[in-house]
């Protein structure tokens, strides 16, 4: 199967919802000074999660976060780091806008947001969408931080 | 033995949602008829402001709504001066803490509570902490929430102003011995503060025999409407404390020199036009809770809770965080999902429960999780309810909770 075929087969995307919820990527924080950090704990009463990212030049060169948090927050959060590491900060933004897109229900590219197509269903479970968008925004603050700072 | 059947009639929810498993009564309970009709007739037949019309709407209103103090006098055992009309037990709490705080206690002074208490009940004592340096201490528990008079008296002494608990917590419902510990309080000058949010709703609450001091307690955990709580307190105690807000109707006099002179209590603590038809609704709602008997009420729903908890118990991937609660609340977690996970694969099985902290957030210490699954019962839920819940529970899976989003 081609991948886009792949990622729309319901199968495999439960399958990597479970897979990065058991065994999350990028799951623990160094807390060094060259990182740049968001604490979101009052996005919800539940999830409590940290998102830090290295930033130079434009270029995310890693994301990291720990946290305790629902499948659907833990999933997103690890595959958001996945994806958007190596990439620069504009085409992390194209990447987000979409990504908001699909959880509000709204058009969005599927070829950008490869396997955070997993979450694409979310908003038919609406009090759900803070779950799947929590370490999204906190990536979407330090990146708009990073910029504001080197600006 | 209460007729369910009957009672359910009651309750219009359950003839508009005929698949509905509501068990999440400690965040908010369903309504019946009397208490939705006590609301409407105000709407449609009788809307005025209460304590300033001179015509005869405004003052069967002032009956409805000042007679809801005698209804709840009966409720609770006390004089109807003493019972005071707030908007929730989060407003009440605050007034009690902040009045008593102001009125009885000095830097130094120590309050105890536990590590098990809503944030209504904690956070105005960690500001009260902050603002007039009165000390919070902790009355330990076991795991599973509850206060021993022994750990009780051991933890009290001479410093202690107030100890303030949950008579039930609001997780694990644990439910403490708050008659003993109200006399130990007393016998050591310190005041008994008692929320009341999750016990008032379930069981008989006599303040006398209690011996307490203050007490605040929601209403739409009771059958009542929505924004409407209780606050009581010994009337000698409502004279000392001052209220927290200023405005119309708890005045009864203030001059250009800023010399303000407040109505009696309990007045004094409702200012502003209150929520009329919600206070009008509640007193219904007492009603409705007495004619069927809080006795009895207690006695069904620990019935209930003890098979909902032996059923809970034949299943292997089960957490149970309160196997020997005596109330009708079951808190667990399914092993390897996460609570709020667990809450929406039974939502999509027509079951409505709580997941996460509750609101208690200082509790993850105690009992080793800071999110479960709360499934809380009434009067009005049925054997029948708590078998198909726990068919449902057993579906409870990380793939099944992953599944309903695809």
């Amino acid at each position: 199967m081609e991948n886009q075929d792949l990622l729309n087969d319901p199968m495999i995307l439960r399958e990597i919802i479970m897979d990065h919820y058991k065994y999350p990527h990028n799951h623990s924080l160094v807390s060094s000074t060259a990182y740049r950090s968001r604490h979101m704990a009052s996005a919800s009463c539940i999830d409590d999660i940290t998102v830090e990212a290295k930033i130079n030049d434009g270029v995310i060169e890693d994301i990291r976060f720990d946290g305790i948090a629902c499948t659907i927050s833990t999933a997103s959060t690890s595959i958001m780091t996945e994806l958007l590491r190596g990439k620069t900060t504009e085409e992390a933004k194209e990447i987000i806008a979409n990504y908001f897109s699909m959880v509000d229900g709204l058009e969005y590219n599927a070829d950008l947001l490869e396997e955070a197509v997993a979450m694409k269903n979310v908003y038919k479970q609406a009090n759900r969408i803070k779950c799947a968008t929590i370490g999204w925004r906190a990536i979407d603050q330090i990146i708009k931080e990073s910029e504001e700072s080197n600006g | 033995m209460l007729d369910i059947a009957a009672i359910r009639k009651d309750f219009p929810m359950f003839e508009n949602n005929p698949d509905l498993i509501y068990f999440d009564n400690g965040a908010s309970t369903l309504k019946p008829k009397p208490v939705i009709d006590a609301v409407v007739d105000f709407y449609a037949r009788h809307t005025s402001n209460v304590h300033r019309g001179d015509y005869p709407i405004a003052r069967l209103n002032d009956e409805l709504y000042d007679g809801t103090r005698d209804i709840f006098a009966r409720f609770l055992n006390c004089s109807p001066q003493e019972v005071a009309f707030t908007h929730n037990v989060s407003a009440s709490m605050n007034e009690i803490i902040f009045g008593a705080a102001k009125a009885f206690m000095n830097p130094g002074d120590v309050i105890l509570t536990t590590q098990n208490e809503h944030a209504s009940n904690i956070m105005p004592w960690f500001k009260v902490q902050r603002d007039f340096g009165v000390k919070v201490e902790y009355i330990p528990t076991d795991v599973q929430g509850v206060v021993s008079v022994e750990d009780f008296e051991k933890a009290m002494h001479d410093g202690v102003r107030a100890v303030c608990v949950a008579q039930q917590t609001n997780v694990l419902a644990a439910v403490q011995p708050v008659k003993e510990m109200a006399r130990i309080a007393h016998e050591h000058g310190a005041l008994m503060i008692v929320d009341g949010a999750q016990s008032v709703p379930h069981m008989k609450t006599d303040v006398k025999d209690l011996d307490i001091d203050f007490l605040g307690f929601s209403g739409h955990k009771m059958c009542g409407p929505g924004g409407t709580g209780v606050l009581w307190g010994r009337y000698e105690l409502l004279e000392k404390i001052d209220p927290m807000i200023y405005g119309g109707d708890m005045n009864a006099r203030f001059y250009a020199d800023g010399k303000m002179l407040l109505q009696e209590p309990p007045m004094k603590f409702e200012y502003g036009t209150p929520n009329i038809e919600g206070v009008i609704g509640l007193g219904a709602a007492a009603e409705y809770l007495m004619k069927i008997g809080m006795d009895n009420i207690h006695a069904y729903e620990k019935e209930l809770g003890d098979y909902f908890r032996g059923r809970m118990k034949e299943i292997d991937t089960i957490t149970l965080y309160n196997p020997d609660s005596t109330a009708g609340v079951v808190t667990f977690n399914v092993k390897d999902v996460f609570a709020q996970d667990t809450a929406n694969f039974l939502a999509t099985k027509g079951i409505a429960v709580r997941s996460g902290n509750h609101c208690a957030k200082i509790l993850d210490g105690i009992i080793g999780t800071n999110s479960t699954v709360r499934a809380s019962l009434y009067f009005y839920n049925t054997f029948e309810e708590v078998d198909r819940f726990v068919e449902a529970v057993k579906e409870v899976t990380l793939e099944n909770a992953v599944s309903i989003f695809f």
